[in-house]
């Protein structure tokens, strides 16, 4: 058994469906995942506050950006307003914990029920009918909901915002970057596994084959409209639990900062990432979250420069990312449109037949 | 509960010269729609493009204000025919959420680009005519609102015209109806498509130059590339005719609104959301608006 281990097939040469959808086709790739894990989890040893902030802030934005990747990647719609719903489960967690007084550990839950529901109040028109309009409708959302959070105090706080309780377990406190990094690394590790495994079952199939031919799809007997809504009612979802671990994490939820931009970062997370990869959210995100600092670097780099006093690097860098996002979308879209996670596949494959890989 | 009838006269005064450049860019949004089945979300960059560059030739260059104009419509044609051919040709034949994110992603590039070599700010054009106010049956309207709406109504014209009875025009809705057939009677499909988007980014920039004209040129004004949505989808997507009324009715919503708002309700802001409720209601009760073809299957 073992040289059929490490000799691997050049192609795909899989005799059974379980084979084909397994999550982990090597010993080692499951020890890999493991290993990777295990080493996040003593990252806290290791890095400084600002480090341990960035990786924060992928975890709680990855598992947003998966949302939306199973919405775009897996079922084909698309959705302008990830943000509101990021931002409609920050309120709602710092809400249910604030004024029900029900325990963080609780809350951070329900906020993604909330936001679910919530979703599907404007999923549900759009959804019966083509991607097209779910866009359109999703757009309505982004700024309805804007103007809903500017507009209700008595839940958002208003214009001086709400703030957010820390996470708790049973009366014990875990505050501080380095406790709440393990919050998030655990939701990150449970979102990712779900997402995983609803792919594989019957309903995740349903979607791709929603995504790949809605005419064959309700041939073959799946229930569009039911399947169109269940996808964006999972996207809110997501995007209720990152959202709420937003809010816990700065303790402090502004009404400021949901606006269409971050929706489209969303957007940019999961096409750069790869539409359709459940790992290609989490590249993405690390992608998103590393370029403003990459930028601000690059900028520092230059100040002084001729460049610098050309373009006046420093007054133009927040519209300089914003470009790069634009730009960032656009030629992914063109030039690799399955993203990094087809770049790490090709990768991997090149060095899987090292010496022969042509 | 009394009327103030100056005020509501007033409204829908403004709402109507608003609501035609709603028209006159809900029309542009739906050529490109109807000729290449793209979903543009870069319409407001359009008219932002137009009416910078406009105001860059006049006060930087100390242009005159008809020769500024027409360079910006030669640039803005320039432009959209260039952008059709280097971003949206390759991507022909790739799913439509693709192309659509393609324009969002144009949008916010654009835009980012206007904010960082213009400012965030607003910039009043100088004043382009003489007399500020003129007297229209016993209502003082500014000159600039009247300039801008026989701007939107000329162009209206120009369109119907050009469908109707120009070459290119006929050639146009040839392909929106049936692009292989086009093809085989010796349109240029490519060709089609590319003018369509010149022809949108320069029209567009037509409506710009008179927002900034009348408002002053801000990266507010990209936002007209959204207000656009609820205009085409009321009055159909693919209906040109659709997208003039849609604009109009959504210009008069959004004032009567402000109306109720001011008077009633008291809740502020309701001028900028109504559309977007408004949107949602026709998703749900009409998706495909009050001209559109009816061949979106409903699931």
């Amino acid at each position: 058994m073992a040289a059929t281990i490490a000799l691997r097939p050049c192609g795909d040469f899989k005799t059974s469906y379980g084979s084909d959808q397994t999550v982990f086709p090597t010993r080692l790739s499951l020890a890999f995942c493991v290993a990777g894990v295990l080493a996040l989890c003593l990252a806290p040893m290791f890095l400084g506050k600002y480090g341990l902030s960035l990786l924060v802030q992928m975890g709680y934005l990855g598992i947003a950006a998966l949302g939306l990747n199973i919405l775009v990647g897996f079922t084909g719609q698309i959705s302008i307003g990830h943000a509101v719903f990021f931002g409609f489960g920050a309120f709602s967690s710092a809400f249910i914990s604030n004024k029900l007084n029900v325990p963080v550990f609780f809350a951070i839950p329900l906020a993604g029920l909330a936001t679910t529901a919530v979703g599907l109040l404007f999923g549900v028109p759009a959804a019966r009918l083509k991607g097209l309009y779910l866009a359109i409708a999703t757009l309505a959302a982004q700024f309805i909901l804007q103007d809903f959070f500017a507009r209700a105090g008595w839940f958002t706080g208003g214009v001086a915002g709400s703030p957010a309780k820390s996470f708790s377990v049973f009366g014990h406190e875990i505050s501080g970057d380095q406790h709440y990094f393990y919050v998030v690394l655990a939701y990150v590790v449970v979102m990712y596994l779900a997402a995983t495994n609803l792919m594989r079952t019957r309903d995740g199939r349903a979607l791709v084959a929603i995504r790949d031919h809605y005419l064959s799809a309700e041939m073959m007997g799946i229930n569009l409209t039911k399947y169109r809504t269940l996808s964006f009612g999972i996207a809110a979802f997501y995007a209720g639990i990152g959202g709420a671990l937003y809010a816990h994490y700065l303790g402090f939820v502004s009404i400021e900062g949901f606006d269409i931009l971050f929706s489209i970062q969303f957007l940019a997370m999961v096409i750069i990432g790869g539409l359709g990869s459940i790992m290609g959210s989490l590249m993405g995100t690390a992608f998103m979250v590393m370029l403003p600092e990459a930028m601000s670097g690059l900028a520092k780099m230059l100040s002084g420069s001729a460049i610098d006093r050309l373009l006046s690097l420093k007054e133009g860098i927040v519209f300089l990312r914003e470009m790069t996002i634009g730009a960032v979308i656009v030629l992914f879209l063109i030039f690799e449109p399955d993203g990094l996670a087809h770049r790490w596949r090709r990768i991997r494959a090149y060095w899987k037949l090292y010496p022969f890989s042509h | 509960m009394t009327v103030d009838a100056t005020l509501l006269l007033q409204l829908v005064v403004n709402g109507l010269i608003v609501g035609a450049l709603y028209g006159v860019v809900a029309m542009c949004f739906v050529l490109i729609y109807k000729a290449s089945q793209v979903v543009n979300f870069a319409q407001g960059e359009f008219m932002l493009i137009g009416a910078w560059a406009c105001w860059w030739l006049l006060v930087k260059f100390q242009l005159p204000f008809f020769a500024s104009f027409l360079i910006t419509l030669a640039f803005m044609m320039a432009f959209g025919l260039i952008l059709q051919v280097i971003v949206l040709k390759p991507l022909i034949g790739e799913p439509i959420i693709s192309v659509i994110m393609v324009t969002i992603g144009l949008s916010i590039f654009f835009q980012a680009l206007m904010k960082w070599m213009f400012g965030v700010s607003a910039q009043p054009f100088p004043p382009i005519f003489a007399t500020p106010d003129v007297n229209l049956l016993g209502l003082q309207v500014k000159t600039v609102y009247v300039m801008s709406t026989m701007i939107s109504i000329g162009i209206m014209g120009g369109f119907a015209w050009f469908f109707k009875y120009s070459r290119m025009g006929l050639a146009m809705r040839a392909t929106a109806f049936d692009q292989q057939v086009a093809q085989s009677l010796g349109i240029s499909v490519r060709q089609v498509f590319a003018l369509a988007w010149g022809i949108s980014a320069m029209v567009s920039a037509l409506a710009g130059v008179v927002v900034g004209v009348v408002n002053g040129v801000s990266p507010a004004l990209s936002f007209f590339g959204i207000k656009v949505f609820p205009a085409v989808i009321l009055g159909g997507l693919d209906s040109i005719v659709g997208a003039v009324v849609g604009g109009v009715v959504i210009g008069l919503l959004e004032n009567l609104a402000h109306y109720a708002d001011s008077q009633w309700l008291r809740w502020g802001n309701l001028y900028e959301i109504a559309p977007f409720y408004a949107l949602i209601l026709i998703l749900m009760i009409r998706p495909n608006g009050l001209f559109g073809t009816k061949d979106i299957e409903r699931v």
